[in-house]
């Protein structure tokens, strides 16, 4: 039986607290970078399908940023941080005090998407940095890309190696945020997509036997 | 003049739907996958794949789905519009899709996916001896994409280069 199919309670916590660790220390990275208090919210662990998982972003057409990133090493998998056109914008405002920024007006300005590019950069690679420290496995991200474009056709990327296993993906879901302290909000998605065989792996790291 | 009541037939992804005059039939956000429609001019019918991987002997499970793979699915969309009515000799093809999302040239080939599709998808219509009439394929803009059997044009829009039709 694969993996997919036998996920238990216990296992689905243990999943959680990796996206807790991770966005945990993305948060605070975050909160350095803007100066301002960045939390997180209490992570979801989904096993949903291809077209479930486009429903999470509001639909395949959506326009989104997303900053994707490989994971090699011994629990490999994919990443994503995931921006809405709004969140996009504010982010975009809160790191250069450029107001007028849009990704739904292309050509972009160069300050604003290498703005997004290093947010994007300092939060994966926190997120991985305490994830590898709690897992105790090294993990090697991949230079992570800035796209924006169609939630589907970006995030479709990340379910190639899994779709050869399974229609499913378990996608480990975790929102950053300021909770609107100010009037523009700061919040983003980070959907970590482990690889079907990183499963097994990360259970045993964490003494939860896999059936 | 009387306007004409068509609906949207929608295909997800690692899917394919059928369609008649005066019916639409899309599929959102193509990057790397490749959509596929096969259609017959005359009896105005079409099927629609959004194929997501070339090969399903790739896969690693033995109940896959066979509307994912470019050589399971182009045959199930063949075989469906033949028993539908279309004529075998009328059968025509329009793709689009199969882009790069990720400008990073690493080992890795599922990040060479979307070439490998298009040539998946080429060959499988290339044995069916279906012509292919009319293609958008490549580049690295995500698709979205609508077939009008009525008027055998492919409607495509993209975010940064606009719409067109094929």
């Amino acid at each position: 039986m694969s993996i997919f199919d036998s996920l238990t309670e216990y296992q689905l916590d243990v999943l959680k607290e990796v996206g807790n660790i991770g966005s945990g220390n993305a948060a605070t990275s975050l909160s350095m970078l803007v100066g301002s208090k960045i939390d997180m919210r209490i992570p979801t662990v989904r096993l949903v399908d291809y077209n479930e998982m486009m429903d999470l972003v509001d639909g395949p057409e959506t326009l989104i940023a997303a900053i994707f990133l490989r994971i090699e090493g011994e629990t490999p998998g994919n990443m994503f941080f995931v921006l809405s056109s709004q969140e996009a914008s504010n982010f975009v405002e809160q790191m250069t005090g450029q107001t007028d920024f849009s990704i739904e007006h292309p050509p972009h300005d160069e300050m604003a998407l290498s703005a997004l590019q290093e947010a994007g950069n300092i939060l994966a690679g926190s997120y991985l940095t305490a994830l590898s420290d709690f897992l105790k496995l090294s993990l090697q991200p991949s230079v992570p890309i800035l796209t924006i474009d169609m939630a589907a056709a970006i995030l479709t990327e990340g379910l190639m190696e899994l779709s050869q296993v399974s229609d499913y993906a378990i996608i480990i879901e975790t929102i950053i945020d300021n909770h609107a302290e100010q009037k523009e909000q700061i919040k983003g998605h980070f959907f970590l997509l482990p690889d079907p065989e990183s499963f097994p792996k990360i259970f045993n790291k964490l003494g939860v036997a896999d059936q | 003049m009387k306007l004409v009541d068509s609906k949207a037939v929608k295909v997800g992804i690692a899917d394919l739907n059928f369609v008649k005059a005066p019916d639409v039939i899309r599929t959102s956000g193509l990057g790397s996958c490749v959509g596929v429609v096969i259609f017959d001019p005359v009896i105005k019918i079409a099927g629609m794949a959004h194929v997501m991987l070339p090969d399903s002997n790739s896969s690693k499970k033995e109940d896959f789905n066979p509307y994912k793979y470019a050589d399971t699915a182009i045959p199930i969309l063949v075989e469906t519009l033949l028993k539908d009515g279309a004529r075998k000799f009328a059968l025509k093809a329009k793709i689009a899709g199969g882009a790069q999302m990720f400008a990073f040239s690493v080992k890795n080939d599922m990040l060479r996916i979307g070439e490998r599709n298009v040539t998946a998808v080429k060959q499988m219509l290339e044995d069916y001896r279906i012509p292919i009439m009319a293609e958008d394929v490549h580049g690295n803009s995500g698709r979205t994409i609508e077939f009008s059997p009525e008027t055998s044009m492919l409607h495509i829009r993209t975010i940064s280069q606009g719409s067109k039709e094929i």
